[in-house]
C-alpha cells in the first residue's frame, strides 16, 4: 500500500498541518477576512453608485457605468490586481506606506463593484414599475422614491446573489499574494503555500483549503435558506374564508342611499 | 343598483374639489400620438366617467393630467391655472391617482402606506402623519386593518388603502384608473360605493372604468374615448340611452 501512504503523507500529514495551524488561524484567516470584508464593503458602496448610474435616464451617467462594468467584469481578476497593485504602487506608497495590501483590497473592490453593480441593477429593475409610479403620483421626487421605496425592495431580492458574490471575493482574495505581502499580511493561501514550500509537503495547503471551506460552505447554505424563504415566503396555510365577510365589513352602519343621476 | 356610502355621509369629511379642464391635449409615445386633441371640462365637485375600448388612451390621458407622462401639446387647467406651469411634484400633491393594480408598498403596513408620503412629501411629523393616516383608513372602513401588510389584505381592501393613501394628501382632484378591474367580483361594489361617496361629498373625480352601471348612476358626465379622441361626451342618460356615434353604439352593444 505504498501509494496510499504516499497520498496520506502528501496531502494529509497531520504533523505538518498542526505546525502551520497557529499561523493559519492568527495570520491567514484574519487577513483573508479583513481583505474580503473590506473589499465587499467598498464593492457594495461603489456597486450601488454604478447601479444607480446604470439605470439613470441620462446617457452621460449610463454609458460610463456600462464601460466600467464591462471592463472590470471582462478582465481576469489576476490581471486587474497586478495592474493596479503595481501600477499605483508609487502613489500608494505616499498614502499608505510600502505595503501593497491596500491596493490589493482596492483592486478586489473594483472587480467586486462591477459584479455587485449588475446585481443591484437587476434587483432594482425587477421591482414593479408601479412602485415608482405610485411614489411619483404622490409627489415624491425620483430620488426619494428610489431611496425610500424602490431600492430597498430591490436589495432585499438580491441578498442571495450578494452572499454568492461575497463567497467569490473570499476565494479571489487569495490572488492578492501576487503583490508580495509582508509576513504579517499574508492570507490563508499564502500562509499555506509558504509552509508547503518549506516542508516540501502539500498538507499545509490542504489545511488552508479547509479554512476556505469553513467560510464558504455555511454561506452557500445560507444562500439556499434565503432563497427558499423568499420564494415561499413566511405564509402559513390558513383555513378557507369567504370574501363575503368583507362585504359586511363595508356595509354602512346607517345606510344613506346616494341619489346620483336620474336612474336611481 | 344603488351605491351606498360605507360611512354616514352627514358626519363624514366634506371635500372641496377643484375644477379641471383639458384643452386640446395631445400625448405621444415616441413618434406615435396616442392622445389626439382631447378637450373636456370637469366642474368642481363633479364626477366624470371615461369609458372606451382598451387602447383608446384612457389611462394615458390620466397620466397626462398629473404629468406622469408629459403631454406633447395642449393644456391642463387645474382650478383655472395651467398645470404645465406648476412643478410636477407640486402638481401631483394636488391630484390623487389610484391605480388598477393598487401599487401599495409591500413591505409597509396599511398605515405606513398612507403615512409615508405625508411624512416625506408633506413634511408632517411622524406622529402627526400616523394620526392623519389612521383617520383616512377609518374613512375607507379599514381602521382595524391598519397594521396589516398588503399581502394580508384582500384586493378590495388593498384598493381602499390605495384610495386612503391618495386622499391623505388632500388632493383637489382624484383620478381613478380602472380601479376595480383587478378585483374579485364580490369586492367591486365596496370600492365603487366608496368612490360614489367621495363624489357625493364634493370631490372632483375623473374615473376611467369598465363599470357601466357605475358610470350611469354616479357620473355627472360620461366621456366616450376611442383611438385617442373624445368621440362623444354628455350626461350619462344621453350617452347610454341615445348614443349618437356608431362607435359608441358598437361599444355599448358589446359591453352591456
Amino acid at each position: 500500500m505504498d501509494w496510499f501512504d504516499n497520498i496520506v503523507k502528501t496531502f494529509f500529514d497531520v504533523e505538518a498541518m498542526i505546525v502551520v495551524l497557529p499561523q493559519l488561524l492568527g495570520t491567514g484567516l484574519v487577513n483573508t477576512l479583513i481583505i474580503s470584508i473590506a473589499a465587499t464593503i467598498i464593492g457594495v458602496v461603489l456597486g450601488m453608485i454604478i447601479a444607480v448610474m446604470g439605470i439613470s435616464t441620462s446617457r452621460w451617467l449610463r454609458i460610463p457605468a456600462r464601460i466600467y462594468t464591462d471592463i472590470f467584469r471582462g478582465l481576469p481578476a489576476i490581471l486587474t490586481i497586478l495592474l493596479i497593485g503595481q501600477g499605483f504602487a508609487r502613489f500608494s506608497q505616499t498614502v499608505f506606506g510600502p505595503s501593497p495590501y491596500p491596493l490589493g483590497i482596492l483592486a478586489l473592490s473594483l472587480i467586486a463593484s462591477a459584479y455587485i453593480g449588475e446585481i443591484f441593477r437587476a434587483g432594482i429593475q425587477s421591482v414593479d414599475r408601479g412602485q415608482l409610479e405610485a411614489c411619483r403620483a404622490l409627489g415624491m421626487s425620483y430620488g426619494k422614491a428610489m431611496r425610500l421605496v424602490v431600492v430597498p425592495q430591490g436589495i432585499r431580492r438580491v441578498l442571495p446573489a450578494l452572499v454568492n458574490q461575497f463567497i467569490a471575493i473570499v476565494k479571489d482574495s487569495s490572488l492578492v499574494y501576487f503583490l508580495g505581502l509582508l509576513v504579517s499580511e499574508r492570507e490563508l493561501f499564502r500562509v499555506g503555500q509558504d509552509a508547503a514550500v518549506l516542508t516540501g509537503n502539500l498538507s499545509p495547503l490542504v489545511m488552508a483549503g479547509l479554512f476556505y471551506l469553513i467560510i464558504t460552505i455555511p454561506l452557500t447554505h445560507l444562500v439556499n435558506y434565503f432563497d427558499n424563504r423568499f420564494r415561499t415566503g413566511r405564509r402559513k396555510a390558513t383555513p378557507p374564508k369567504s370574501g363575503l365577510d368583507e362585504v359586511e365589513e363595508i356595509q354602512p352602519q346607517s345606510p344613506v342611499a346616494l341619489t346620483y343621476g336620474s336612474n336611481t | 343598483m344603488t351605491y351606498t356610502s360605507p360611512i354616514p355621509v352627514t358626519d363624514a369629511v366634506v371635500y372641496n374639489g377643484s375644477g379641471l379642464e383639458l384643452v386640446d391635449l395631445t400625448m405621444a409615445y415616441g413618434d406615435i400620438d396616442v392622445i389626439r386633441g382631447v378637450s373636456m371640462k370637469v366642474e368642481p365637485g363633479t364626477t366624470t366617467c371615461v369609458i372606451g375600448p382598451s387602447g383608446s388612451g384612457k389611462s394615458t390621458m390620466l397620466r397626462g393630467i398629473n404629468r406622469l407622462h408629459e403631454p406633447k401639446s395642449g393644456d391642463v387647467l387645474l382650478a383655472g391655472e395651467s398645470a404645465l406651469k406648476v412643478k410636477p411634484d407640486i402638481l401631483r400633491r394636488r391630484i390623487g391617482l389610484v391605480f388598477q393594480h393598487f401599487n401599495l408598498f409591500p413591505d409597509h403596513t396599511a398605515l405606513e402606506n398612507v403615512a409615508l408620503a405625508l411624512r416625506t412629501v408633506k413634511g408632517l411629523g411622524k406622529q402627526q402623519s400616523l394620526d392623519v393616516a389612521a383617520d383616512r383608513l377609518a374613512e375607507v372602513g379599514l381602521a382595524d386593518r391598519a397594521h396589516h401588510r398588503p399581502r394580508d389584505l384582500s384586493g378590495g381592501q388593498q384598493q381602499r388603502v390605495a384610495i386612503a393613501r391618495a386622499l391623505a394628501m388632500e388632493p383637489e382632484v382624484m383620478l381613478f384608473d380602472e380601479v376595480t378591474s383587478a378585483l374579485d367580483p364580490e369586492l367591486v361594489k365596496g370600492v365603487l360605493n366608496l368612490m360614489a361617496s367621495l363624489g357625493q361629498r364634493g370631490m372632483t373625480m375623473v374615473v376611467v372604468t369598465h363599470e357601466m352601471n357605475f358610470a350611469r348612476r354616479v357620473a355627472d358626465q360620461v366621456v366616450f374615448m376611442d383611438a385617442g379622441k373624445v368621440v362623444e361626451a354628455g350626461r350619462p342618460e344621453d350617452l347610454f340611452d341615445k348614443p349618437q356615434s356608431p362607435r359608441l353604439r358598437l361599444f355599448l352593444s358589446e359591453v352591456l
